[in-house]
């Protein structure tokens, strides 16, 4: 696309361009399959492997690891087998509290994108400042510091207490709602941006159009504005979802580590007493097929639409 | 062992002089190892030393199986991994005459359990895991395993365990008088059913704020490490450590020489540089536990002889080391942990 548009004189450089192609995406192919296929393909792999106790695969096909994940054989692993609910229990737990921390996000989001793309030209680059500062800090910075806001005794809950809203303090902290207010925070940023991008270039003729054939400001909102941005809407949901998915810095130091979510599941599985390389590696790659999948559905309308324009 | 703040502390200490007589590459506990002793070690050995850090036994073993043996020279894993990583063959064998201060080892700690005959390890420190408890929010007994496992009213829902599968079952095992590595399927399942019923009083599992949340007051009653409820007593007078007539979790953290060190010889070198009195002394005198080296009281803080936290009254129960199940009965042990945390 952007190589017909520069080189629409001669065609000389678009070959030269074209052969050079391969060779200039060549650095990005090499990061890509070291950094990020190599390490799915061997956890692709550990997943089909025996489990050697403590930690490390004997190299021996197996499928225990997805049977484990499956099938519930009892605590003493020799009962029948009946569909495994604590997995899936985990699994559902992590996706819903991702879910609400991205509706969370998109609610408070949306208006903030809008409002920010809505002011004059030359002060949108610090409304998008304002909105990146407290992200210069590390994110376990930032968990351990909700974490003291939310507290019995943090600040939160003196303020309520004096001015009389309630009289014994909130229990916030180790509650799923910690989780999922530390999951917004953390990814709000995510949820903005994306949209900001859109708004801004939402031609705002368009409103006024739909406003002079009598469009009530919601019909405006639904009809015209959201179908416009909906892209930036759809890439903040994943680029929120995702990462909350797997997620265990907020579940670990604002829900109490008293639930297993996906992210801490796994890492239990390597760096716990479990020591169960090929079930880490299971549980990783039905995630990962998950996500996809999620990410496949949502995609697909938004090709096509893309397509039309 | 098990000195964990949320502040972790990677040191790379360059040394001034003489890289030439060699390098040391330890992998250790955080904020255990105080920084100036290390640069006494430099500069008595011209030896430089870097260290990594890790935040549990089964982190650091998880490690050295993915790629980090040939890596590291030195580890100091706690006793019961020392028996496993041995039984791994990840530990290399410590010849007769090889350490000029072995003799220094007090006699109590040179022949445990763990490593008969010290042949692959060094004590380090030793210390116990039980639990503490706000007496300003408690005035009844505490020195029973009830407190965290069947409370009294006032302390449900203000408890936090350590997040740590390994001393949490050992201390559910002396609660239940259950041996810690069961096979009998009444005393297990009784376990499993025990753990759910008390998972509902207890507030988080944190090991990294174990300090922190009964300082803040957060937590009433926290299972904790000696040393750190000693430091916590410093900054809120009416943290109490229990010693449970149940019994109590014993611990010690020791050096061990890696299969293949790539500086076998600096190994050594720092190995009887911490069996000299008045270096683990100040490892004792920084991280508030115990020591296994002869001839070192002379230069002990004062007050660690008498700290409430690592006397045990009359009435205490017996320590004991948590012990290491063959692969079929930690199995289950694993479940009823991924139970526990479902």
């Amino acid at each position: 696309m952007a190589s017909g548009n520069g080189t629409t004189g001669g065609s000389s450089t678009t070959d030269v361009y074209n052969k050079a192609r391969h060779w200039l995406l060549m650095p990005s192919w090499a990061i890509l399959g070291t950094f990020v296929l190599a390490p799915v393909c061997v956890m692709l792999i550990y997943s089909f492997l025996t489990k050697e106790f403590r930690g490390g695969v004997i190299w021996d096909f197996s499928l225990a690891a997805y049977d484990q994940f499956f099938f519930d054989r009892g605590l003493f692993g020799d009962g029948d087998p009946t569909l495994q609910w604590t997995y899936i229990t985990i699994f559902w737990r992590s996706i819903w509290q991702a879910g609400l921390a991205t509706v969370l996000a998109l609610l408070i989001g949306f208006p903030t994108a809008y409002y920010i793309a809505t002011r004059p030209e030359n002060t949108r680059a610090l409304w998008v400042f304002l909105i990146t500062i407290p992200y210069w800090v590390n994110l376990l910075i930032r968990t351990v510091s909700m974490k003291f806001l939310l507290r019995d005794e943090g600040p939160l809950n003196d303020l309520l207490m004096s001015t009389g809203l309630v009289d014994d303090p909130l229990r916030i902290i180790n509650t799923n709602l910690a989780v999922q207010l530390g999951l917004f925070y953390s990814y709000l940023p995510f949820m903005v941006l994306p949209i900001y991008a859109s708004v801004e270039r939402y031609n705002f003729t368009m409103s006024e159009a739909a406003a002079d054939l009598y469009a009530s400001k919601w019909n405006t909102l639904r009809r015209i504005v959201l179908p416009a941005v909906k892209p930036g809407v759809v890439a903040g949901c994943i680029l929120v979802f995702v990462p909350s998915l797997g997620a265990f810095l907020a579940p670990d130091l604002l829900g109490g580590a008293k639930n297993f979510m996906i992210g801490s599941l796994i890492e239990e599985q390597f760096k716990g007493n479990a020591g169960n390389w090929p079930f880490g590696a299971a549980a990783s790659m039905i995630l990962l097929t998950l996500v996809m999948s999620v990410l496949l559905i949502i995609a697909r309308p938004q090709r096509s639409a893309g397509a039309k324009i | 062992m098990k000195l964990m703040t949320k502040t972790a502390m990677a040191l790379a200490l360059i040394a001034n002089s003489a890289a030439a007589n060699g390098e040391l590459v330890i992998y250790h506990w955080f904020e255990y190892m105080p920084a100036e002793l290390l640069e006494k070690f430099t500069a008595e050995t011209g030896i430089s030393v870097t260290m990594d850090t890790f935040d549990s036994n089964e982190a650091m073993l998880a490690s050295l199986k993915a790629g980090g043996m040939g890596t590291y020279d030195v580890a100091v894993p706690g006793d019961y991994m020392v028996a496993i990583m041995a039984n791994q063959g990840l530990l290399d064998t410590i010849a007769d005459g090889e350490l000029s201060n072995k003799g220094n080892i007090s006699p109590a700690w040179a022949d445990p359990s763990f490593d008969p005959g010290r042949k692959h390890s060094i004590p380090y420190q030793w210390g116990s895991t039980s639990f503490s408890v706000n007496t300003d929010d408690y005035d009844g007994d505490i020195n029973t395993t009830d407190i965290l496992f069947n409370p009294p009213a006032e302390l449900s829902g203000k408890i936090n365990m350590l997040d740590s599968q390994g001393e949490v079952m050992a201390l559910a095992s002396l609660h239940m008088g259950f041996p810690q590595c069961s096979s009998d399927r009444e005393q297990l399942q009784a376990l499993n059913d025990m753990l759910e019923g008390a998972k509902k009083h207890w507030a988080s599992f944190n090991s990294d704020t174990a300090r922190e949340v009964l300082v803040s007051g957060d937590a009433s009653v926290g299972m904790i490490y000696d040393g750190f409820s000693a430091k916590a007593r410093e900054e809120r007078a009416s943290i109490k450590y229990a010693f449970p007539t149940q019994g109590y979790v014993v611990w010690m953290d020791n050096v061990v020489l890696l299969n293949d060190a790539p500086n076998r010889d600096s190994a050594i070198a720092f190995m009887d540089f911490m069996l000299v009195p008045e270096n683990i002394a100040a490892v004792s005198n920084y991280a508030r536990y115990g020591l296994g080296v002869s001839g070192a009281e002379e230069y002990l803080d004062p007050a660690l002889a008498t700290l409430p936290e690592s006397n045990p009254p009359a009435t205490a129960g017996d320590g004991a080391f948590i012990e290491v199940c063959d692969q079929a009965t930690q199995t289950i042990y694993d479940q009823i942990w991924t139970n526990l945390k479902n």
